[in-house]
């Protein structure tokens, strides 16, 4: 327990769990509604935009958050009204983001070669995150993202979850269904944006999707199931960075996906044997007016 | 054909959807025009009429979601966007959702305030008059032994009771059906209409329901809209669905067929997207 | 520019970055147009994922990279062919599944990288291909690997090809339909492993579905729509690997961009054709 009392002396480690703290939750409760609408691939077509986005300001020295959410927000609009009118298939939609990634290699490229090897890191920490290396700006500009993002899916929390789960008679019952639906892609690409630098654009899926899985396994309340994403979101990555810090040959991000990952077999291993468990020993009950 | 309940918040005499010569239209081209009919509070009624002649959209003027071209249309007395708390609806359903992890009572709930920004607080004042109530809309439409069980492991008949109570859980005074017995095998399609019946004489409820085969439900309604031919009529179902009234507005040979056991089959030129065209 | 040309030939590497570019394009310009027949493009896309790991784990092994991929990409193959006809689709678990599963892949893939410390050069070539490290060896592998698999696909094709098109049908005539979409996914594994050795495991995309995907839009008939995405991928993979030559870019935002264009202009081609 010295060690983990000697874990918060370091700033870098303060710095690295207090930015995770707000992204996990925000990209756990961004997840549960990923999952109930369907739209986890959209999430994972944002991390793509995040990745080139994040590649490109390291190799033309922009701004790199402020050019990522651009980047981000713009592809959520884009993507929100492709989904809402026109039928863009899989083929369409997948050729887009294979360019989106292609473009993201051509700038990679452009920042090696602009750069010695010893800063070489960057496009490493694009793709898989570099939290250890959170300055305490970042980290505070992290947490207040964060809240930002957690207070505004709080809010539509109710008409989104109404919205998901029946349009029409949300529309009916006054809900501008639309509207939603795309402040929550641009919610979902912000916390993208913040979370590159936590697990790093190729593995936010995991932080977004895995949680919401566990959680669909756990409860079929609504609210409980959200908060159950963010706790496990926040469990998971508290537990990556003192696995990480612990044994250093860990990345962090991938101690963290490791976690998840452990989390969701157990979670899903658990209910499938206690479902077949069940059946062979009840007998199921009669049910009223069938 | 009087009702069981009477109206007590309108004047005496106030019909549950009055139209007057209305018509509707969508991109320019007309879908019905010139529908004068009257419903009356309590009544069971189905909308019927062949594919894409314009039963969904009566509903969605009712609704307010799509405007009147021309004429009016007013429920217990008011127009369509005053009217809409009084109203429950419950959409077309595409396909039965096996993956739907939220607990069906949840579901109903969010009939009642799912339309409220922000997530409801666990201790919050009225949580216990707010279980009350989806308790009691469960009882009324027969789902509170499968309430705690997730919307997705629900078979067809019972996802729809589950949505019946979310449509009635804010107390509407009329409930819109659209197309609830597709998909549903005969037994559920009769066990869900005798529970829109019961809706309607033992909660005073209006019930209007738009249907593609009128034989399970012959036997509960009170009258039928029938819509064909760019217009619509009402009356008693024996009194509209005949030869010479649908053929009428079909403006083609229609024969209406009774076998032995009472069941209607309508036969005839029946062209499914008849569009009506205006010359205006 | 022939001299240009010969002397780009004059190097080991090249002849063995064209050679496998080039049996590459074949295989997935073939294994391809059934994708994009079946709509399994998604599907390609996640299986390709499961290449990074594979590899990575491969070269921290000692072992060569293309064993690391096809193993791992056919195995995975038969896992999702074997497992995933579920009775009851459970459609938003199994998107949450595959989100979890390619995330941790990824990461895995990360780690062994970092192991053997590669980190970027590793993670770049692996995530996004490269042509300067094919080696002879792994070059006559990937030759083998694709003339087994296009001989079993000459078995199967039209089989293959009655199933992806009617099922429903192709079950009632007695065609093996679980077998033969199970057969298929373990070709599938095979093609990307070989695709991924030029693209990189996330580009794969480029050869294996961007040219049958152009064909699809341009010729309707199956043999002459292979022949087409064949050619496609081919022209994909040559002037991808020329232009890296003489430019310095890096081929995997050639090849992917240069199947852009090619899709891209069959579209346009297909609507101007029907104005």
């Amino acid at each position: 327990m010295d060690v983990l009392n000697g874990m918060f002396a370091h700033e870098f480690m303060r710095n690295a769990l207090l930015a995770s703290t707000g992204i996990a939750l925000a990209a756990g409760l961004a997840g549960y509604f990923l999952v109930l609408r369907g739209q986890v691939f959209a999430a994972d077509a944002l991390s793509h935009v995040a990745f080139t986005g994040g590649v490109a300001a390291l190799a033309f020295g922009v701004n790199e958050l402020l050019g990522l959410i651009v980047a981000t927000v713009l592809a959520a609009v884009i993507l929100n009204s492709l989904a809402v009118s026109s039928r863009a298939g899989d083929v369409e939609i997948g050729v887009l983001f294979a360019l989106i990634l292609g473009l993201g290699v051509l700038f990679i490229s452009i920042y090696v070669s602009g750069h010695s090897t010893s800063n070489s890191q960057g496009g490493v920490g694009v793709l898989f995150g570099s939290v250890f290396g959170i300055s305490s700006g970042q980290a505070r500009t992290a947490v207040l993202v964060s809240i930002g993002a957690v207070t505004c899916l709080l809010v539509i929390a109710r008409p989104l979850l109404y919205a998901s789960v029946d349009a029409a008679a949300a529309a009916a019952q006054g809900i501008r269904v639309g509207v939603l639906g795309g402040a929550f892609l641009v919610v979902v690409a912000v916390v993208a944006s913040e979370a590159v630098q936590v697990t790093g654009a190729l593995l936010i899926l995991g932080l977004m999707a895995t949680p919401a899985a566990v959680a669909r396994n756990l409860t079929t309340r609504p609210y409980v199931g959200m908060a159950l994403s963010a706790g496990i979101a926040l469990v998971a990555t508290w537990s990556g960075l003192t696995l990480s810090y612990v044994a250093p040959t860990l990345p962090p991000s991938f101690a963290m996906m490791a976690v998840l990952f452990g989390l969701y077999l157990l979670a899903t291993g658990t209910v499938t044997i206690v479902r077949t468990s069940t059946r062979t020993r009840v007998k199921p009950s009669p049910v009223i007016g069938e | 054909m009087q009702s069981a309940t009477h109206d007590q918040q309108a004047p005496v005499g106030t019909a549950a959807l009055q139209l007057e010569d209305a018509a509707v239209s969508r991109g320019g081209r007309s879908i019905w025009r010139g529908v004068t009919l009257r419903v009356e509070p309590g009544e069971y009624v189905a909308v019927l009429g062949p594919n894409g002649v314009g039963k969904s959209t009566l509903l969605q003027a009712i609704l307010g979601l799509l405007p009147l071209t021309s004429g009016s249309l007013e429920i217990f007395g008011r127009p369509p966007h005053q009217a809409a708390s009084l109203i429950g609806y419950l959409p077309q359903r595409r396909s039965f959702d096996s993956s739907l992890r939220l607990r069906a009572r949840d579901l109903v709930r969010l009939g009642l305030d799912g339309n409220r920004w922000g997530v409801p607080l666990p201790f919050a004042p009225g949580g216990r008059e707010i279980a009350k109530r989806i308790d009691e809309v469960l009882e009324v439409v027969g789902a509170a032994a499968y309430a705690e069980r997730p919307v997705g492991e629900l078979s067809g008949g019972e996802q729809q009771r589950i949505l019946i109570a979310r449509a009635l859980v804010r107390r509407p005074r009329m409930l819109l059906m659209d197309e609830p017995l597709e998909s549903l095998d005969l037994g559920n399609q009769q066990a869900i209409s005798a529970l829109a019946r019961d809706i309607c004489r033992t909660e005073g409820v209006t019930v209007i329901m738009v249907a593609h085969d009128v034989n399970p439900i012959l036997g509960d309604l009170d009258r039928v809209i029938y819509m064909a031919g760019g217009s619509a009529v009402i009356g008693r179902p024996e009194e509209v669905i005949t030869s010479e009234k649908l053929s009428a507005l079909y403006n083609a040979h229609i024969e209406v067929l009774r076998t032995s056991d009472g069941r209607l089959f309508v036969v005839g030129q029946q062209p499914e997207a008849i569009s009506y065209h205006a010359h205006d | 520019m022939i001299d240009a040309l010969n002397q780009l030939f004059s190097y080991q590497f090249m002849q063995n970055a064209f050679l496998a570019g080039t049996t590459a394009a074949v295989l997935a310009g073939i294994v391809g147009y059934f994708v994009v027949l079946r709509g399994e493009a998604f599907a390609g896309h996640t299986l390709a994922i499961v290449g990074f790991p594979g590899a990575a784990g491969a070269i921290l092994f000692g072992l060569p990279q293309l064993l690391g991929l096809a193993v791992l990409c056919t195995a995975s193959g038969l896992g999702i062919g074997v497992l995933g006809r579920g009775a009851v689709r459970d459609r938003r678990a199994e998107s949450a599944a595959i989100g979890t599963i390619q995330a941790f892949l990824l990461a895995l893939g990360f780690l062994f990288v970092s192991l053997y410390k590669g980190l970027l050069e590793g993670v770049n070539s692996i995530l996004f291909g490269t042509f300067l490290g094919i080696t002879r060896e792994q070059a006559l592998l990937l030759l083998v690997i694709a003339v087994v698999s296009l001989a079993a696909l000459m078995v199967i094709g039209r089989p293959l090809l009655y199933v992806s098109v009617d099922e429903p049908a192709a079950a009632a005539a007695g065609v093996p339909v679980r077998a033969l979409s199970i057969g298929f996914l373990v070709l599938l594994g095979l093609a990307i492993a070989s695709t991924a050795l030029i693209t990189g495991a996330l580009l794969v995309f480029a050869l294996l579905v961007m040219p049958a995907a152009a064909a699809n839009q341009l010729v309707v008939r199956p043999g002459p729509a292979m022949v087409v995405s064949v050619a496609l991928a081919l022209a994909t993979v040559w002037t991808g690997l020329t232009i890296s030559y003489f430019t310095d870019l890096p081929i995997g935002f050639l090849v992917t961009v240069i199947g852009f264009v090619i899709y891209v202009t069959a579209r346009l081609v297909r609507r101007l054709g029907r104005a």
